[in-house]
């Protein structure tokens, strides 16, 4: 095992890591808002990757619009899943918000399923994203860097947004107190909004990243990210934005190592994220950033 | 004596009465499906039964104590897999494990069925024991997406651990043992087990910690040991149901274990009424007949009340959708927290009765 490999085995994690960072961030700011996991969340990538396989497969549209729009509508989506799910429900117990959030989650998977079908696609690969960089014994997909710059652009833009505009303090400001933000005159129903469209659109970069990276795509397919990813947003401490792209990194990087260094143990790669998670909540409850949680 | 104590104690022989012959009618239509009806309608009536057993006691920890858990796919399994492994011949334990032979003690051991499905369901509770250790010490979300955690570990495992499940192959070729009398006497039992200890003061105290952890402690009662009581009282009757699944539909994969099974009990429960064994029970079976229906919408590679893998997926949209507008808009689902009683039911008839002569007048 030599140095060389482990300096790949962790760009591979890092990506990874990068991944459930952008999935994680939208789990987080929802459950910091509206104390809820939004389990419809990690299918808002299969969503997204469909939109922008149909969009450039079929319509032919060019890379960036295609991914563009994708990203857009899913937004959207977000919207509408809070307006039409999740708002009526506000003011009932928080188990009938979560169990509704499970029905989302399957409704959508299973649409997909209906409408699709269950035979997986390839997902488009523009040639930009082909291609791997080769420095010695050193081999880089350009994928991965792509991955990790779009995700730093994009957590630049988010914690820029939650700490230094209006709407972030609203945000930040609701997730303390709904009540008296609502006693301040603040709308509400706008902010959870912005927050639905900002995670849901992170998460469609994501999805559409994740099938550039792993291009089959099937109506399952945002179910693990989706699940691992609100594991790292718990690991990093439910409702910090940094703490969730901590969380993401940590649950990417241990994955690819475990199985680098231990390559019999593959097949409990997906295991890994759980054990995690269940050593977390016994050990530290507040994740690593920590935030008071809720009872 | 009072005169209300008297109508009490007669309305209770009553009520002993009646359900004594709504048992027996059960038996009698039982053993006139064993022996006439088709083997399609016998299968069905044994799911149904394995699903009110599953979601009775999912009911128990969901409902009744308001633990919000998501494990039955998880006690499920183990259910299955222990009693299949137990009831395997050696002969066709080596005829299945192909990729890699048994490991030694396991290979060797074949039990009788009841023996197999009381030592599966043994083991779920244990498994439980140790589980609740760790998992009740967090709650709401978190006890939620934990215990769905474990179901998904325990998948790897099943998938994993090839030398005692098989792996991805499962088992296959198991004995059809699950008849008619074992799933409607153990539903029967488990029903019973249940009201019982619902009725009890351990099932108050597992109501006080639904409605208010703290002041439930407050009161004296030990949440966790309360909680504890539940999820092991809820486990054993799940790996029981497990081992019946199993043996009813004869071939296990750990794909089948999936959180789609959790999904679907969880619609029952919360359909039925969060909290109601009556509930429950109804639920169950509607939705199991309803499962059956719905498949006329889809291909016929489906096997058993759901379907795992592959083709349309028609019957999971609409019970999804089902969920979420029994959420939106009638969230007590068919009975709320209401229990069946003859009472309710003479006093419902004679109202119907009632209202039908004014009716004609």
């Amino acid at each position: 095992m030599d140095y060389s490999f482990i300096l790949q085995q962790i760009v591979f994690g890092l990506t990874l890591g990068c991944l459930y960072s952008l999935v994680a961030i939208g789990y987080t700011m929802v459950y910091g808002v509206l104390r809820l996991i939004n389990f419809a969340h990690g299918d808002l990538l299969m969503v997204s990757a469909y939109l922008a396989f149909y969009g450039i497969v079929i319509f032919h549209l060019p890379w960036p619009v295609g991914f563009g729009l994708a990203i857009a509508l899913t937004a959207v989506l977000g919207i509408l899943i809070d307006r039409g799910a999740y708002k009526p429900i506000r003011r009932s117990p928080r188990i009938s918000a979560l169990i509704t959030a499970i029905g989302v989650s399957f409704l959508l998977e299973n649409l997909a399923l209906v409408v699709i079908g269950a035979r997986p696609k390839a997902f488009p690969e523009p040639a930009v994203f082909v291609g791997v960089l080769e420095t010695g014994t050193l081999r880089i997909p350009y994928m991965s860097f792509w991955v990790l710059g779009v995700t730093a652009v994009l957590l630049a833009a988010v914690l820029v947004v939650v700490r230094r505009t209006r709407i972030g303090m609203a945000m930040r400001a609701l997730s303390r107190d709904m009540e008296t933000v609502r006693l301040m005159g603040i709308d509400i129903d706008r902010v959870i909004s912005f927050t639905f469209v900002l995670g849901s659109a992170l998460a469609a970069a994501g999805g559409i990243m994740w099938c550039l990276r792993d291009p089959p795509l099937d109506p399952f397919l945002g179910v693990m990210p989706g699940l691992k990813a609100f594991v790292a947003a718990v690991l990093g401490g439910i409702g910090s934005v940094t703490g969730a792209a901590l969380g993401g990194l940590l649950l990417g990087l241990s994955e690819v190592l475990i199985v680098a260094v231990k390559p019999e143990w593959s097949g409990f790669k997906d295991a890994v994220a759980f054990s995690l998670l269940i050593t977390i909540l016994l050990t530290r409850p507040t994740g690593i950033v920590g935030e008071e949680l809720p009872d | 004596m009072s005169p209300s104590h008297a109508t009490e104690t007669t309305s209770h022989t009553r009520d002993r009465f009646l359900s004594l012959t709504a048992l027996a009618v059960l038996g009698v239509f039982l053993w006139f499906a064993h022996n006439y009806l088709s083997g399609y309608v016998i299968r069905i009536l044994n799911t149904i039964a394995i699903y009110i057993i599953v979601a009775v006691s999912y009911n128990l920890i969901n409902g009744v104590t308001g633990q919000f858990s998501l494990q039955p796919n998880a006690f499920l399994a183990i259910g299955a897999y222990v009693t299949a492994i137990l009831a395997l011949s050696p002969e066709e334990k080596v005829q299945s494990f192909i990729i890699e032979p048994m490991i030694w003690p396991l290979s060797k051991i074949c039990l009788h069925f009841p023996v197999s499905l009381a030592i599966g369901g043994l083991f779920t509770t244990l498994i439980a024991f140790l589980m609740a250790v760790p998992v009740f010490r967090v709650r709401g979300d978190y006890l939620a997406i934990v215990t769905l955690g474990f179901g998904e570990v325990l998948q790897v495992l099943a998938n994993n651990l090839v030398p005692i499940t098989n792996g991805p192959l499962g088992l296959k070729g198991l004995h059809p043992y699950t008849t008619l009398w074992w799933s409607w006497g153990l539903c029967i039992m488990t029903v019973f087990c249940v009201v019982r200890l619902v009725n009890s003061s351990y099932g108050r105290a597992m109501k006080a910690v639904r409605e208010d952890e703290r002041a439930a402690e407050a009161m004296g009662i030990n949440a966790f040991w309360t909680k504890t009581l539940a999820f092991t009282v809820s486990a054993f009757f799940q790996g029981v149901a497990g081992g019946l699944l199993a043996h009813l539909i004869t071939t296990i994969s750990p794909g089948m274990f999936g959180f789609m099974l959790t999904f679907n009990l969880l619609t029952i429960i919360v359909v039925g009424g969060l909290g109601s064994t009556t509930g429950a029970i109804l639920s169950a079976a509607i939705i199991v007949l309803l499962g059956e229906g719905l498949r006329t919408f889809e291909e016929p590679f489906t096997l058993f009340g759901h379907y795992f893998q592959g083709v349309a997926g028609m019957r999971m949209v609409i019970f999804s959708l089902l969920l979420i507008v029994v959420m939106l808009f009638a969230d007590r689902g068919i009975m709320g927290r209401e229990e069946f009683s003859w009472r309710k039911l003479i006093d419902w008839a004679r109202s119907l009765a009632g209202g039908a002569r004014r009716g004609r007048k």
